[in-house]
């Protein structure tokens, strides 16, 4: 069981802007969107390594920064013509606290969507 | 007064027309009666071709709806014949014994198919093509037979054989001159056009004389008067017509080949008046649309007790309504021994050319290939013009739209419904139409045939430049929608939409939340449309625009201060070394705009970065203005004949900031060397002893495009004017992501220089430049001031682990 990381409070999360988490090393974008549900994806895109964070959200789907692929938040995967996936953690509300669920604060390590394929290089 | 009781028989084109004028001119004269023996309301009989080709739907070629009687008054007996005229007690009697009494009655029986008097002539599956019914039977036919016959190679059977073979049917045409549309043609357009068509699949049979069609109950064959015989399940019989004169001849009224009328389409009998296919006018009769409104309308103000010349006659000019074939003839196409012709002629291209002139005089015209000069010509010639005239404007520049511009008011462009340029170019500038449906409703241009409906379009374009994208249907904003720029924006402006998702949920956005093309340029429309109240859309901003500041490759930011028109002092450079240093930024280096850029700067630290400086923002990651480039100018040059420095520097200050579709650049050269690179800048200026040229539109990225000189000016402030006045123009009217290079391209220099030359109008456009000015604040400070959005924006979560 991973362990639930603390990160902001849901009132202060604005909608539709990302948030970049950074744990450890590991740099997470933190979304909440129109619907009022939040979620949290891995903050690298797996084109360039843009930062998800600054993307601009559509609904489900974040686009890249960097040279506008469209990523889904809820599931993390690149949407066609694109290919790749981004890595997406668990996350839960308790009263106005947002945590993100990691298994190793140090080296989190990241839950992959069963779907998807991964890069060689993306999971350095 | 109690109204005069007008009688019209035949509801089709001609009559309906010419009581559309009597409404125009006094609606209350007269209470109207319509007879007509077919069940439908008037329609379009021109597009039965395009029906038959399957280009257009029959419920699309209704010219006036089952409303539009009703509106007006009017009272229709649809599928009512009248057989009977009491011209002493002045009624009429319908096969229905349906008696109405009238004081005027208008004939506009138009005409019936020829029909050649051969023996099996009655059989079924020989069909005429005149009406929505024959129309209905000859697709009906089709879906049985293979093979069919057109009997008639002229422009109602070439027509038809091009709608039969879209039915998939085999079609051979059989014509009984030596050439195609010999009417209409001389032998080489004749020639030309048989072989266009022999390419789309249709096979001729010239010099034939038919003489049997056999058969027993249904037709199965033709045979000829050289013995040949020919197979066919389906015959269209398209030999010409005959004005419909049964009523009128029945009842007394003098006929000769048609309804004999005067100039005023008076008939021989008091009250009694006709119009369209069915009247003799001075010994003619006509077979085209354009000519029978000529006769309705003067009809129409004869009535209504206007004044009129009268009806003078009309030169028949005719089109071939088949697609890929562009064929155009008007007024005399064959030469006599006092005529002389200019003829071209590219056997290759296949296009052909013939004008006829005779004394000096415009006579007669053939265009094949290319039509787009033909109503250019028909105004020619229906003005007897002189041929020098002609051959004047041919140097010019022989595109289209310049040939709509040069033609006079009263020109006509439309030619069936006699619609002419001043009417359609004052229609659109009053009524502020943008698209050719648009010009329809309102003027009727381009409502029959449609085949001047690229003219319309040039004009148009010609009229309203940008805001009308010519014939091309205009893209989307994105995949988002299927609503053009235009349309947005419009729909912005008139039901007041105030923010991105209004707009996406009021014009019903099939993806209701958007993406990253639609909302930032919904984003910039709202902004243009309402500068002052409008609420600026963080979300559906781009990064760089959202953060002030450029997002590099690794996710880290550079930062640009603004130096009016590139200039600096030592107090500033020694501070931003300083901050440099503070904040270790791994890179600073000069900018192709003359500035200085600071890059690698972590998004944490902007603020704080901002703070240290406390220097604008120079607006490097806008969609805004960016900078005005300047040389050193007359202070230090010695070929400078300007301040351009000085120039700049109020340039950059007094447009700073500003929201426009794309980035806009400037510079200011003090002479024509240019240093400043004014030539490829969006708004370019160059000083010249005792004024200063403005030059618009150039880009020096990745399409370069030399600007173009939008005019010259004397003062200094001129320079401010017409900037000002120019970018308000663009702002008002470019898509979003449009620079001004692909802007001006779109929609020409001469459009832009003509609107700004007009005093009224730039002062009308700074006035709305300086709106959309006053709110603009320097958003390094605004970010500042705001602790809020640096925490949203600017700050990090930092959790656990060995933190950096
Ligand atoms: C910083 C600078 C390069 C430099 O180091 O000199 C620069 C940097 C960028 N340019 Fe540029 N351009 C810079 C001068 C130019 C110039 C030269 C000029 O302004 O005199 C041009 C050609 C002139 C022109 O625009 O007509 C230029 C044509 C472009 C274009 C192509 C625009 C076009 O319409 O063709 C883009 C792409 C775009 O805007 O869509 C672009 C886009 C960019 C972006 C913003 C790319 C991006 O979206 O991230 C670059 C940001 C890099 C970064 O990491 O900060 N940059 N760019 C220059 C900043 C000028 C300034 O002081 O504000
Ligand atoms: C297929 C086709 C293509 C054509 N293409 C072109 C073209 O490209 N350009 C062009 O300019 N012209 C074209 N024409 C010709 C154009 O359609 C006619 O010139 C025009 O329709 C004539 O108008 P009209 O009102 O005189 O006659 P019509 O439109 O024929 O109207 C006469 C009406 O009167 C009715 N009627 C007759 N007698 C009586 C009666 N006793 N009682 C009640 N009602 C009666 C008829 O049923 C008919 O509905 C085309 C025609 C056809 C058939
Ligand atoms: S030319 Fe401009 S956009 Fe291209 S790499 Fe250089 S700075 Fe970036
Ligand atoms: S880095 Fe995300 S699209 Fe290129």
């Amino acid at each position: 069981m991973g362990k639930n990381v603390f990160v902001t409070k849901y009132s202060e999360l604005p909608v539709n802007l990302g948030k970049t988490v950074l744990v450890g090393e590991k740099s997470i974008a933190l979304f909440k969107l129109s619907t009022g549900k939040v979620y949290a994806i891995e903050n690298r895109c797996p084109h360039r390594e843009g930062v998800l964070a600054e993307g601009m959200i559509s609904g489900e789907y974040v686009f890249c920064p960097m040279h506008n692929w469209k990523i889904g938040i809820v599931d993390g995967v690149v949407q066609a013509p694109d290919e790749g996936c981004v890595s997406t953690f668990p996350v839960k509300i308790q009263n106005d606290d947002i945590f993100i669920v990691i298994d190793d604060l140090d080296n989190p390590s990241i839950k992959n969507p069963d779907r998807c394929v991964y890069n060689e290089s993306f999971n350095k | 007064m109690p109204r005069q009781k007008l009688v019209l028989v035949g509801n089709g084109m001609a009559g309906i027309h010419c009581l559309e004028d009597i409404l125009k001119i006094a609606p209350d004269q007269f209470d109207i009666t319509v007879f007509g023996d077919e069940p439908y309301p008037n329609y379009n009989r021109i597009q039965l071709s395009k029906v038959l080709q399957g280009d257009t739907e029959l419920e699309d070629i209704t010219l006036n709806s089952w409303d539009w009687y009703e509106k007006n008054d009017i009272r229709l007996y649809p599928g009512e014949t009248v057989i009977e005229i009491d011209q002493d007690k002045h009624l009429v009697k319908t096969d229905k014994n349906r008696i109405t009494p009238y004081d005027k009655l208008i004939l506009a029986t138009g005409s019936n198919p020829f029909v050649l008097p051969l023996p099996g002539a009655d059989k079924k599956g020989v069909i005429t093509f005149r009406n929505i019914k024959d129309c209905l039977e000859i697709i009906e036919y089709s879906k049985s037979g293979k093979d069919a016959v057109v009997i008639g190679g002229g422009l109602l059977g070439l027509e038809s054989a091009r709608g039969l073979l879209n039915l998939g049917l085999n079609v051979k045409v059989v014509h009984i001159s030596e050439y195609l549309m010999n009417r209409q043609l001389d032998k080489t357009a004749s020639h030309l056009l048989q072989l266009q068509l022999e390419k789309q699949g249709m096979e001729f049979l010239l010099n034939k004389r038919t003489v049997e069609i056999t058969g027993n109950e249904y037709v199965n064959g033709l045979k000829f008067s050289d013995g040949d015989e020919l197979k066919a399940d389906l015959v269209i019989m398209a030999v010409g017509i005959r004005p419909n004169i049964k009523l009128a001849e029945e009842n007394g009224i003098p006929t000769h080949r048609g309804i004999i009328v005067n100039d005023f389409m008076e008939t021989k009998i008091p009250d009694i008046y006709a119009v369209g296919e069915c009247v003799e006018h001075r010994e003619r009769c006509y077979g085209l649309v354009a000519p029978l409104y000529q006769q309705g309308k003067v009809l129409a103000h004869h009535l209504c007790g206007e004044k009129t010349a009268g009806y003078a006659g009309s030169i028949d000019s005719a089109k071939l309504k088949v697609s890929g074939v562009d064929v155009f003839s008007a007024g005399q196409i064959h030469e006599l021994e006092n005529t002389k012709t200019i003829k071209s002629y590219d056997g290759w291209g296949m296009t052909y050319k013939k004008i006829l002139v005779e004394n000096g005089k415009i006579k007669g015209a053939i265009l094949f290939g290319d039509t787009n000069e033909s109503a250019h010509l028909s105004s020619l010639i229906n003005k007897q013009a002189d041929v020098e005239d002609y051959l004047n404007k041919e140097k010019e520049k022989n595109s289209e739209t310049s040939i709509v511009g040069s033609l006079q008011d009263d020109e006509i462009i439309c030619g069936c419904n006699g619609v002419d340029k001043g009417t359609i170019v004052q229609a659109i500038n009053e009524k502020g139409l943008t698209t050719v449906d648009q010009v329809k409703a309102c003027t009727n241009a381009s409502r029959s045939c449609g085949t001047c409906k690229s003219m319309v379009a040039d004009l148009l374009k010609l009229t309203i430049g940008d805001k009308f994208d010519s014939t091309k249907k205009e893209e989307p904003v994105c995949d988002c929608t299927t609503m053009t720029r235009d349309e947005v924006v419009s729909a912005i402006r008139t039901m007041g939409l105030t923010n991105v998702r209004e707009v996406m949920n009021v014009l019903d956005w099939e993806n209701k939340e958007g993406c990253s093309k639609c909302r930032p340029a919904i984003n910039y429309y709202l902004n243009m449309v309402n500068p002052i109240h409008y609420a600026d859309d963080q979300e559906s901003r781009f990064v760089n625009e959202r953060m002030h500041a450029n997002i590099q490759m690794n996710g880290t930011y550079s930062v640009v201060p603004r130096m009016y028109g590139g200039v600096t002092n030592s107090d500033e450079l020694r501070k931003i070394a300083d901050i440099a240093d503070k904040y270790h930024v791994p890179m600073i280096k000069l900018t192709g705009g003359q500035r200085i850029d600071l890059l690698g700067v972590d998004k944490e630290d902007l603020p704080k970065m901002w703070k240290d400086l406390n220097m604008r923002s120079g607006f490097a990651y806008g969609k805004s203005v960016r900078t005005v480039k300047t040389c050193v100018g007359e202070k230090f040059c010695r070929f400078g004949t300007q301040d351009s420095i000085g120039m700049g520097i109020k340039l950059e200050k007094k447009f700073e900031g500003l929201n426009t579709p794309h980035k806009v650049k400037m510079g200011v050269s003090a002479c024509p060397r240019s240093c400043a690179e004014s030539g490829i800048k969006d708004v370019g200026v160059i000083g010249v002893q005792g004024g200063w040229e403005i030059y618009v539109g150039g880009n020096g990225g990745t399409k370069l495009r030399t600007a173009d000189l939008l005019c010259k000016v004397k003062e200094s402030e001129e320079v401010l004017e017409y900037a000002g006045a120019f970018l308000q123009y663009y702002r008002e009217n470019a898509k979003y992501l449009e620079r001004t290079s692909a802007w001006i391209e779109r929609v020409g220099i001469e459009h832009v220089r003509d609107v700004l030359s007009n005093k009224e109008i730039r002062d009308q456009l700074n006035q709305r430049m300086d709106e959309a000015l006053s709110p603009i604040e320097d958003p390094w400070a605004s970010v500042l001031a705001n602790e809020e959005t640096q925490k949203q924006l600017y700050q990090k979560v930092h959790v656990g682990g060995n933190e950096k």
